[in-house]
């Protein structure tokens, strides 16, 4: 056969066996494999766009946590001072109230215990006299006993009174 | 990979010394080189190999279709000498013979008939069908089973391929909007020629896309393709090219014209003499052996076979690409929009 020259049997055999070839490959081997590449880029494409969207997300809500953070720990300084002072308000007061209190009542005792001494020394004078009184009694019936003594007494004070 | 290339290179130089060899010897004692045209043409029987005087030859059907006698099937046994396995007028069968030069030829010479022979290259075409349908419609299968999986097997030995003939030959030069449509055209063109490219290449194998009655065939298609899909910027540029004076239309538009079946032209002798002359010139290297007849020659003869085979494999791949291509490119000219000059 020609080289250039081309054969009519094998151009109708080359026409059928492509046409067949292109038919075949379309609908059963293109499609599905374009199909499935299509999809599966789709997919691909679609994670990473999910992926992009969590990790914003994730960017968000990190900064929101530090945002809620950072307001907590305001609020948590704020708090502390609040407290702070009210604790030294307290404090103060009650010393003010403990002071003046202890002041009264230590007024209060000393003014017991004034009493309490007045009362104990007045009562030491009556017990003191009374106790001089039956001393004194008891020593002059002792000495006064008999007559010899009174008379001695009786001399003595007069010459007391004589020397006086 | 380069190893595996290098060794697959080797291999089948050896197989093409081996059944050069006796390729010659089964030719005529004078005629040291006419195998490489014999297997270059296309032929009505497969003949592999020659042992002494026993040829080993597949003989392929005739099919004849006569409008006075219809259809007919012969064996193309029938038509030669059984000993030398030559054709010739002397042994024709049943008012039909094959001449000298592989023809198909009616005894009664007023008689006209169309040859559907199942030739040389038609049972080629089969197989690079066959081979080219097992290995897509096994990869489709596998998508099929396991949707939204990475490719396995024939899947992911084509899904590159698949790919880049997407995106890197239908996409820039169609257009996104129409790509698509044309992409199953181009991944067949692709796999066709490239498969044809690359079994052509075995031992013994037929120079199928090396012939001219199937690249005029597949340029036809693509010629086809284009046309068909033209808009109305596409043939307004072609009958009455805008921006161009009136006079001047006289010239343009002839050639414009004449545009629509160059492209097709050059797709057609382009693909024919690249592979033609790939096989042509590696077996003019096996034919220098027999000339010269000498070991020295034989050496450097097998050498250089080796390194036009790697070429080819690469030769193979371009070809089908640039196929590819530049079918992608007139189509892409047909359907562009709002593509003005």
């Amino acid at each position: 056969m020609d080289l250039i020259i081309p054969g009519s049997g094998l151009i109708i055999w080359q026409i059928i066996g492509f046409s067949i070839l292109l038919f075949i490959l379309a609908k059963f081997a293109w499609k599905p494999i374009l199909s499935a590449l299509e999809e599966r880029e789709k997919s691909i494409e679609d994670a990473l766009k999910s992926a992009e969207i969590a990790r914003n997300e994730m960017a968000n809500l990190k900064a929101e946590n530090e945002k809620i953070i950072l307001e907590a720990k305001l609020e948590r300084d704020e708090m502390l001072l609040k407290a702070t002072e009210t604790a030294r308000q307290v404090v103060e007061d009650a010393k003010g109230v403990a002071q003046a209190e202890g002041a009264k009542l230590l007024e209060a005792a000393k003014k017991a215990i004034e009493t309490e001494k007045q009362a104990a020394l007045e009562d030491v004078k009556v017990q003191v006299a009374a106790l001089s009184l039956s001393i004194a009694e008891k020593v002059l019936r002792k000495t006064l006993a008999d007559d010899a003594k009174q008379k001695e007494l009786v001399d003595e004070l007069i010459n007391e009174i004589k020397f006086n | 990979m380069v190893r595996k290339l290098l060794c697959l290179s080797v291999l089948l130089s050896v197989f093409w010394i081996g059944f050069s060899n006796v390729a010659v010897a089964a030719g005529d004692e004078d005629d040291k080189t006419g195998f490489i045209m014999h297997h270059v043409k296309d032929s009505h029987e497969w003949h592999f190999a020659t042992f002494g005087h026993t040829h080993l030859t597949l003989p392929l059907p005739v099919i004849i279709y006569s409008s006075d006698r219809g259809l007919e099937v012969f064996s193309s046994s029938n038509f030669q000498n059984p000993e030398t396995h030559l054709f010739g007028k002397e042994y024709g069968h049943n008012g039909y013979y094959i001449d000298e030069h592989d023809h198909l030829k009616a005894v009664d010479e007023e008689r006209s008939f169309i040859d559907l022979s199942i030739t040389k290259n038609v049972a080629m075409l089969f197989i690079v069908i066959a081979i080219v349908l097992w290995i897509l419609l096994s990869a489709a299968s596998h998508y099929k089973k396991n949707p939204g999986q990475a490719p396995k097997g024939a899947a992911s030995f084509i899904e590159p391929i698949v790919v880049f003939v997407r995106d890197e030959i239908a996409l820039p030069n169609i257009g996104h909007h129409k790509y698509k449509n044309f992409t199953p055209y181009l991944l067949t063109i692709f796999f066709f020629i490239w498969f044809g490219n690359l079994l052509g290449l075995f031992p013994g194998a037929a120079n199928l896309t090396g012939n001219i009655a199937v690249t005029a065939t597949l340029a036809i298609f693509t010629f086809f393709v284009t046309n068909l899909n033209g808009n109305k910027d596409y043939w307004k540029h072609v009958v009455a090219t805008p921006g161009v004076p009136v006079p001047l239309l006289l010239i343009i538009v002839p050639v414009e014209i004449i545009g629509l079946f160059t492209k097709p032209f050059a797709l057609m002798v382009r693909l024919f003499v690249a592979i033609t002359a790939g096989h042509i010139v590696i077996l003019s290297f096996i034919g220098l052996i027999f000339v010269f007849e000498s070991y020295a020659v034989g050496l450097a003869s097998t050498i250089m076979v080796v390194f036009i085979n790697m070429i080819e494999l690469l030769v193979a791949t371009i070809q089908a690409y640039v196929f590819t291509l530049f079918s992608a490119m007139y189509i892409g000219q047909a359907v562009a929009e709002h593509e003005h000059h």
